[in-house]
């Protein structure tokens, strides 16, 4: 297997805030890989360096080989890494077609020019998108496709919203996808779904895909390897069954409250696993 | 929250309560109402606008345009102070009597605010800190009829209007329409004097002009007479059969309403290039100016409407448009005098305004909001300057500008100010080559990055879009269409001052893309006609050309009031209006039952169905 992506030694302070500590990390293609800890551990921000949105303070990310550190988020997308955020933010007032559309940006390249003159190239792309937009949809059922294409985004349900999201990552013909929290808020049965569909993202769509979840369940299910972070320091990585029995990471969720909104599934799966 | 009208069956609606007895007031609210109204219309006579638009009849012997100005205050006021807001649920008391009332009260109040003020200018002379504080204004407080009747007037003319007010919510909605009409008509055909004139004598009709209006201006008692009741009766048989054509149009098949389009689209260019040769010279002037700050608009409206950036200094395009054509073609040009033809001039223009585009917009396009809108601003006024300054005096002749520019000769024709009709024609050109951009761009890969960047622009830049070239494309391309206007005024106008640009130009502007509907054609559009031709321009006089002196202070007001109440605009864009009433939006969505829920949804239902048959569903492991 090749090697994705490649993480030494990353660090980033926020004054005086290590957010992030000397995190040793890889992904290799076709692999999905569970990023994991507590509130507050760097999860989010190791996503936003990833995706060039924040500036490491040290260390390097490797993608394919090349150092990433230093791109502005277009250009790590465009090198194939595309990412959801944690509290949804899709461009609302879009439509749901256009949202999945505007993503294909950096892979398409036809100007004011062929706009203006409606070329045969120009609506060539313009279908083209359209249609890769109507596929990556159609990767949720007929949820976001149909009558709800021309819809805003805004009208859209939290799960959909979510769905979207995911669907608009695709959309950029990523190689990695970096999902945050990808089913924070659904219900126990959307989220059992989109476990499923993160499995097909890969077995389907051929992504390699880096999650990270509080659900103990869906990481449990999806992913090959899980990375534990604790106050912006990796304490721990490995398969799910070594990851969770590790003391060091025991401590980390229950030497402190675990918070109230994920109480439920983190105890269920840590004392399955722990007994 | 917005007021919902009772709505389907099946939805709660509010219980009516019996009307209030008319003695049952909230008198402390009246004062407060009457307080402001009093303020608000001493305030409007301080302005001058009771004297100076005096001159102007309305209706000749009747009622002149400074009148005007002033009494729809107590109308206004006793319309607004007894709107209802009807709330979901909430009981309400009928309307009746007791809100006549409450309205007489409010325009009493309001309209003694003039008597007050009337009774103080006699009193004592304020004329030094207040300009207006003259005889003059004393004795139009008087109705030119003395003091004592002037006092007594107001409060009464006050009272009838704010009843009046009050009394079209107890109207049957269509005799409040058709009143609405009958003002509306009245109001339209006297300030479209001239335009209306100029019309009439291109078709040969000046019979009608001379029953309409009065020798001196403003419409003549009868003719009022007879344009009401026409009005009336098309407000009470006529007006329905608009609303009939439209939901004839709504209801055909897309192909069909596409053609039927198509038709409208011919029909309304056919009339406006027909238009100029029925209409004078001063008609045609105003035409060419609405046309230039049109084009101006629908460049704007790309940087700021759709690419969500607020350019404050648009008028530095508009210079470089204006300054190269000048130099390349004039024989008078200090610096450097080629005298190229106009055409060519255009090519090189283009050029300028690229390079302009990308030299003011690579320094300030990174930056955000406030700090973009005030660094574009500075530039605005640092072209000028430059234009201005004695160090480029020999290039752009400094104060004294570059005069003796001839007129655009395309061989055939030429275009030049003495031949507004002309200037008007290669507008249009120009206009419908920016209508053509502005929508082929907004369908287009770049149409989307730009509002992509509107909406997030940290997202958008995270989903792959360069968004410092998408944004310096918009400033380009709007850059380009303002240098065209820039080139028109040059030969049309025949010389070029630094005072052409000044930095009241992008406001006012940048007003007519707000007022109009950002983000919409047909929205500026109707922001240029109604601001630009009524109003004037900067330098360039409107329709109520005695208004000029109070312009500013009308677009202020107008600029403030839509962004309290209708942010989107007159004729907004749909997704505009969403972004700026997001909440109610999606109440009303909710109300309407529109709104995504998540599991009961037939999407889902079919997809779990699905899902069961493919066994894939069941990976998952839902905590116990
Ligand atoms: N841009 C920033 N500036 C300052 N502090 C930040 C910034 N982003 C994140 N942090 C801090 O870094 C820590 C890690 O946050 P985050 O990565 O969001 O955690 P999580 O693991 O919950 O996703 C938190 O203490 C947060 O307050
Ligand atoms: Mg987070």
């Amino acid at each position: 297997m090749t090697r994705l992506l490649e993480i030494e030694k990353l660090s980033v302070t926020f004054g005086g805030l290590h957010a992030l500590k000397d995190l040793d990390f890889h992904v290799d293609e076709g692999e999905i890989v569970s990023v994991i800890g507590p509130n507050g551990a760097g999860k989010t921000t190791f996503f936003n360096m990833i995706s060039g949105m924040v500036a490491p303070t040290s260390g390097d990310i490797r993608f394919e080989g090349n150092s990433i550190v230093g791109y502005d988020p277009n250009q790590v997308t465009a090198a194939g890494i595309a990412r959801t955020f944690q509290n949804v933010r899709l461009f609302a007032n879009m439509t749901i077609l256009e949202n999945v559309m505007v993503a294909q940006h950096c892979r398409t390249k036809t100007g004011a020019f062929g706009a203006l003159f409606n070329t045969a190239g120009f609506k060539r792309e313009e279908e083209e998108i359209r249609q890769h937009g109507i596929d990556v949809l159609g990767f949720f059922g007929t949820r976001l496709t149909g009558y709800r294409l021309e819809q805003p985004a805004s009208v859209l349900s939290y799960a959909n919203r979510r769905r979207l999201e995911i669907a608009r990552a695709m959309a950029t013909r990523p190689k990695l996808i970096l999902l945050d929290e990808p089913v924070a808020g659904m219900n126990p049965k959307e989220s059992a779904e989109l476990t499923g569909l993160i499995g097909k993202l890969r077995s389907e769509w051929g992504f390699t895909v880096v999650m990270i979840e509080h659900d103990m369940g869906v990481v449990r299910d999806v992913s090959d390897r899980v990375v534990v972070l604790d106050h912006g320091e990796p304490i721990a990585q490995g398969s799910y069954e070594e990851v969770s029995t590790d003391p060091q990471v025991i401590e980390a969720y229950l030497g402190r409250p675990v918070e109230k909104r994920k109480k439920s599934d983190v105890d269920t799966s840590e004392t399955g696993a722990t007994a | 929250m917005t007021a919902v009208a009772p709505g389907p069956a099946g939805m709660m609606t509010s219980e009516v309560l019996p009307a209030r007895s008319a003695a049952s007031q909230d008198w402390n609210d009246i004062l407060k109402w009457g307080a402001i109204g009093a303020a608000s219309i001493a305030f409007l006579a301080l302005t001058g606008m009771l004297v100076v638009l005096d001159p102007r009849p309305v209706i000749s012997g009747a009622l002149s345009l400074g009148y005007v100005a002033m009494i729809w205050v107590p109308l206004v006021l006793g319309y607004t102070t007894t709107k209802q807001v009807v709330l979901e649920g909430m009981a309400r008391n009928e309307q009746g009597a007791a809100d006549v009332v409450r309205g007489a009260l409010i325009g009493a109040l309001t309209g003694a605010g003039m008597s007050i003020l009337a009774v103080l200018v006699n009193a004592f002379d304020l004329r030094d800190p207040l300009v207006n504080w003259s005889p003059e204004l004393l004795a139009k407080l008087g109705f030119d009829r003395g003091l004592g009747f002037g006092v007594i007037a107001w409060i009464v003319l006050g009272a009838v209007l704010g009843a009046l007010g009050a009394s079209l919510h107890l109207m049957p909605a269509r005799i409040a329409k058709t009143l609405g009409i009958v003002v509306g008509t009245i109001l339209f055909v006297s300030i479209f004097e001239a335009f209306l004139d100029d019309l009439l004598e291109g078709f040969g009709l000046t019979f009608l002009t001379d029953f309409l209006y009065a020798s001196r201006g403003g419409l003549t008692i009868v003719s009022t007479i007879v344009l009401g009741i026409a009005a009336a009766l098309f407000g009470m048989f006529g007006s329905g059969k608009s609303a009939g054509l439209t939901a004839k149009l709504d209801a055909m098949e897309a192909p069909q309403r596409k053609n039927a389009n198509m038709l409208i689209w011919a029909a309304g260019l056919a009339a406006l290039v027909l238009l100029p040769i029925f209409t004078g010279k001063i008609t045609n002037e105003l035409l060419a100016n609405v046309g230039i700050f049109l084009l101006l608009a629908l460049g704007l409206n790309i940087v700021v409407g759709l690419a969500g950036i607020l350019d404050l200094g648009y008028v530095a395009f508009f210079a470089v448009g204006g300054y190269t054509v000048a130099i390349l073609t004039s024989p008078n040009s200090p610096g450097f005098s080629p005298g190229l033809p106009w055409w060519v001039a255009l090519i090189v223009t283009v050029f300028m305004a690229v390079l302009a585009g990308l030299l003011i917009g690579a320094p300030v396009i990174r930056m955000r909001g406030d700090y973009l809108a005030i660094v574009t601003l500075g530039f605005g006024e640092i072209i000028r300057l430059l234009a201005l300054s004695d160090w480029l005096k020999g290039w752009f002749g400094g104060a004294q500008g570059i005069t003796n520019i001839p007129p655009a000769d395309f061989g055939l024709f030429e275009v030049k100010g003495t031949d507004p009709r002309s200037v008007y024609y290669l507008t249009l050109f120009f206009v419908l080559v920016a209508i053509y951009v502005s929508w082929r761009l907004e369908g287009s890969r770049l149409g989307r990055a730009w509002m992509a960047v509107r909406e997030d622009e940290s997202v958008a830049e995270a989903m792959g879009i360069n968004t410092v070239n998408i944004k310096l494309a918009a400033f380009v391309v709007g850059a380009v269409l303002a240098s065209f206007g820039g080139a028109i005024l040059s030969a049309k106008v025949g010389s070029i001052f630094p005072t052409s640009f000044l930095i009241l130009v992008s406001v006012i502007i940048l007003v007519v893309v707000i007022v109009g509907g950002m983000g919409n054609i047909a929205g500026v559009i109707a922001g240029s006609v109604v601001l630009i031709g009524v109003l004037g321009g900067p330098k360039q006089p409107g329709l109520l050309q005695e208004f000029s002196t109070f312009k500013l202070l009308i677009y202020g007001a107008l600029l403030v009031w839509m962004m309290l109440k209708r942010p989107e605009g007159l004729i907004p864009n749909a997704r505009r209006t969403r972004e700026l009433h997001q909440e109610e939006f999606l109440q009303d969505a909710w109300l309407k039952g529109e709104i995504d829920t998540d599991d009961d949804d037939v999407a889902d239902a079919v997809d779990t169905v699905v899902d069961a048959v493919d066994g894939e569903a069941s990976t998952g492991g839902a905590p116990a």
